[in-house]
């Protein structure tokens, strides 16, 4: 195994990234807006674990197992959400859900 | 070597996640990537992430997606108006600001100095002693944002009672 510049690692999280934000920028589907947030997610931790792997430390990883508590916990509350916005307008548009109707 | 085959390989399914036009392909292509994103953990020496990377990501994550994405139950016309809102003139404008942002990240790490990584492993016992040790308070926090996760979920997803009145149509709460 030979060994990598750290830059590549960080690269590849930027792309990523950079993929993600694109999709949740240019998509009016609330569901793919969602999945560009947990690429976003996966990328950010990414980040964390080549900083880890750069130094031969635990806490990298330790920062990615936060991050993958918070992504499960966000994509649940966002899924509940997403049934229910589709339950009240009948469509995944994110920009009909514009009004607040009380 | 290995890690640059599987770079791309993440980087080609990230790309077809962001134009797929069928839900359900862009999740199995979604499912591509974090399993690449997995291999290169293990490469950087963090198996134990790695794992959790295939459980809960491409695991847990995705079948709870799936799971809504069949509860809603679109039909091919859900494809049709995603192709239609799809359009050149709605992704150029953020993809080239977004790319330009990229731009300026890959200079910056191409001009500074050049770092090796370690080639060590760090294995779960390593991770669990400092999740248990100085992180417990982070852990602490995690589980609170868990049960407030279930909480909200459940108070969220629930389905108000339709009651029908000889006269009036209210929702029960």
């Amino acid at each position: 195994m030979n060994v990598l510049p750290v830059e590549m690692g960080l690269l590849l999280a930027g792309v990523l990234f950079t993929l993600g934000l694109i999709s949740v920028l240019i998509r009016r589907n609330i569901i793919f807006m969602l999945i560009s947030v947990e690429i976003m997610l996966n990328a950010a931790g990414l980040a964390f674990i080549v900083a880890g792997s750069r130094w031969a430390q635990a806490d990298g990883q330790v920062m990615f197992i936060f991050i993958l508590t918070m992504a499960a916990a966000e994509v649940s509350v966002g899924l509940a959400l997403i049934l229910q916005i589709y339950h009240h307008l009948k469509t995944l548009d994110s920009d009909a859900a514009d009004k607040m109707n009380g | 070597m290995a890690f640059y085959i599987a770079s791309i390989i993440a980087i080609l399914a990230t790309i077809m996640v962001i134009t797929r036009y069928n839900m359900i392909h862009a999740l199995l292509y979604l499912v591509v990537s974090f399993l690449a994103v997995a291999v290169i953990f293990f490469m950087l020496g963090a198996p134990f992430v790695a794992a959790l990377e295939v459980i809960i990501y491409a695991g847990a994550i995705v079948v709870l997606i799936i799971f809504v994405i069949m509860m809603l139950n679109l039909k091919e016309e859900s494809v049709e108006q995603e192709r239609k809102w799809f359009s050149r003139n709605i992704w150029i404008g953020p993809g080239i600001l977004s790319v330009v942002l990229l731009g300026e990240l890959v200079y910056i790490l191409v001009t500074s100095e050049r770092v090796l990584l370690n080639n060590t492993v760090v294995d779960s016992k390593a991770v669990g002693l400092s999740l248990y040790g100085p992180y417990i308070i982070g852990v602490e926090l995690c589980g609170l944002l868990l049960m407030a996760g279930i909480v909200g979920a459940y108070h969220l997803g629930r389905q108000r009672r339709k009651v029908v009145h000889r006269f009036l149509e209210k929702t029960e709460e």
